[in-house]
């Protein structure tokens, strides 16, 4: 069978040229595509971690929705592609941030020798199952669960009505 | 998953191949049964009763001339065709077209591929679908074009929910003995089987909601506005020629068979007949059997698929909308509320 | 065994990347589309985390974030469309005062 190394190294690929293209690219469409590459790659890395839901949970949800509404607001929007400026220095700052932030989350990997331990099996009586996963969620994160549920209402009014075009006669 | 590789190939190669044998005969089927509902003939010169009449539409997509609007981005105006294609074929790898079969000490899963999460490919394939139908209107660099495919992007996406619902409340019925359901569509086929009763029967509703959105999904009439000719000229295919278009053409109507198979599976007990096919771990001679069972089942409602094409008339695109999220996403929140309790008290 | 490391050095790329695109673009959408990328490198630590301990607990957390970015994505692309309408521009930067 294929190892599980190659997976691991393939995916990572995937997720990170999405990742480096949303970043570069000029045109907002074809960052999106990118990046909803991008999060199919994260999909299949969650499936070599053994999470089988949440990878299919990403790809409905993450590229397969969110990413279908940023098609269609950009779009909508129909943007053109700005020329390219040339590196400012406040873009060489913001790069400068971006690999300041990964070595400070390096750091701890490369200190801490235990983290570099070949990583031992998971724990074969709780894996990442629908059951499982199911069972967690409705029982011991019964609560984050119902205030999830009346957030993602609250945010569908409110994006809604924020979105929604004046009627005849109203105002802005 | 315990399949050696060439096994893993070998299913793979059989469910791509009745995929591709059902589609030309599907494209056919059309024509002849639109043809015999209107009073009419249909093809009928190229081969007998027309039988060769898609290869002569094959070889006519091949070597039409390949137009490509000016301004157009290459690479995801061929690839847009090429995506829904590809998401509606993954969709049949995880259709069941027998139980298991067992020769000597090797048992097979007659299914190309036994994940436990049989259900969600199916859901995640059609949403990365819409892709193809987006980026096929955008691509076109024509106004008619992006209209049309953001009009039916936005149905598949708000019909997605509803499918999404209708699927749910009938995988509560798909609970065995200990109380633990299954994603799997080899499953659900089995526990059908055990109990002898098809879903359709224990979650009706479920099945006219899976249906309804179904059609949908597949911008099939009633809901095919977005590609109606005296609408928006073809919506998001019609800046599209030869092969391109054809790719699109085998999308939806793999598309259709991939659903019909799902439903089958879902509601209509599969490879399932009372009496015919009653076990699950079968022999040779038993899995051809229950391949045929589903193959007549698959047909059958493709059969109504087509029927009803040419019977009801189309919808209006706000009133596509209007249904999909007014009537049928409350409807099938409520079929999971009432089928939910009805489970759980025993009842079903 | 993949060891967990590689997973948390992937994590934190992504993580920086999204940084640096947050902080390097000025299009509101690119910018929306950095923070996604921040929110998916969380999600791919949680899981290569837990997978060790509670496997389970680590997809039921990704679970949240990935219902609380759909929130937010929402949320937010109506403001970038309330705010497109006002001032014809998606630019971060043309949008600093509080005059219409």
């Amino acid at each position: 069978m294929i190892d599980e190394r190659v997976a691991f190294v393939a995916f990572a690929v995937v997720a990170l040229t999405g990742a480096v293209n949303v970043v570069v690219r000029r045109n907002p469409v074809h960052g999106a595509l990118w990046l909803a590459s991008a999060f199919l790659g994260i999909a299949g890395l969650f499936l070599t971690l053994g999470a089988g839901l949440l990878a299919a949970i990403q790809v409905i949800v993450y590229a397969g929705a969110i990413m279908v509404l940023f098609l269609f607001v950009i779009l909508l929007l129909n943007l053109e592609a700005p020329p390219f400026e040339g590196i400012s220095i406040a873009r060489g700052a913001s790069l400068l941030a971006g690999a300041a932030t990964v070595a400070l989350l390096v750091h701890p990997l490369v200190v801490a020798r235990e983290l570099q331990l070949p990583a031992q099996p998971p724990v074969p009586d709780v894996p990442a199952t629908a059951g499982n996963v199911a069972a967690e969620l409705f029982t011991r994160f019964a609560l984050p669960f119902e205030i999830v549920s009346l957030l993602l209402l609250v945010a569908m009014v409110g994006a809604i009505h924020v979105a929604r075009r004046p009627r005849p006669g109203e105002s802005a | 998953m315990n399949d050696p590789l060439w096994l893993m190939l070998l299913k793979s190669v059989v469910v791509f191949g009745l995929t591709m044998t059902l589609v030309p005969a599907l494209v056919l089927a059309e024509r002849r049964v639109s043809a015999w509902m209107q009073y009419r003939v249909g093809p009928n010169r190229v081969g007998p009763f027309g039988a060769l009449q898609p290869l002569a539409d094959l070889v006519k997509m091949l070597f039409k001339e390949e137009v490509r609007p000016g301004g157009v981005p290459g690479f995801l105006f061929t690839a847009a065709p090429a995506i829904a294609a590809t998401c509606s074929l993954v969709m049949m790898a995880v259709v069941p077209l027998g139980g298991t079969l067992e020769i000597g000490e090797r048992r097979i899963r007659l299914v190309a591929a036994d994940v436990d999460l049989g259900v969600l490919v199916v859901l995640a394939a059609s949403s990365i679908g819409v892709y193809g139908i987006t980026l096929g209107g955008w691509a076109s660099n024509s106004k008619y074009s992006l209209l049309g495919g953001l009009r039916s992007s936005a149905q598949m996406i708000s019909y997605e929910l509803t499918l999404a619902l209708a699927l749910l409340g009938v995988l509560l019925l798909g609970a065995d003995g200990t109380g633990l359901g299954s994603f799997s569509l080899s499953d659900m086929v089995a526990r059908q089987a055990e109990s002898g009763v098809w879903n359709v029967f224990r979650a009706p509703l479920a099945f006219l909601l899976f249906t309804t959105a179904a059609f949908a999904e597949t911008n099939r009439l009633p809901f095919d506005l977005p590609e109606a000719e005296p609408e928006l000229v073809g919506g998001y295919h019609t800046e599209y020629s030869a092969m391109r278009f054809g790719l699109f053409f085998l999308g939806e109507y793999a598309a259709m068979v991939a659903g019909s198979a799902v439903i089958v599976c879902l509601f209509l007990g599969g490879w399932h007949l009372p009496y015919v096919t009653p076990s699950e771990v079968v022999g040779v001679g038993g899995a051809a059997l229950q391949a045929a069972v589903f193959l007549a089942k698959l047909l059958a409602f493709l059969f109504f698929f087509i029927h009803v094409r040419w019977t009801l008339p189309r919808f209006r695109y706000d009133q596509l909308m209007r249904l999909g999220w007014t009537v049928l996403l409350p409807l099938a929140l409520a079929n999971l509320l009432v089928t939910g309790g009805l489970v759980a008290a025993g009842i079903l | 065994m993949v060891p967990q490391a590689w997973y948390l050095l992937l994590s934190a790329l992504l993580f920086g990347l999204g940084i640096a695109g947050f902080a390097a673009r000025r299009n509101s959408l690119v910018m929306f589309m950095s923070v996604e990328l921040m929110l998916n490198a969380a999600n791919l630590a949680f899981v290569a985390c837990a997978r060790e301990h509670e496997p389970a607990r680590g997809s039921v957390a990704a679970l949240f974030v990935i219902a609380v970015a759909a929130a937010e994505v929402a949320v937010g692309l109506a403001l970038v469309l309330a705010l497109f309408r006002l001032k014809r521009t998606v630019n971060a930067d043309e949008a600093r005062e509080l005059r219409a």
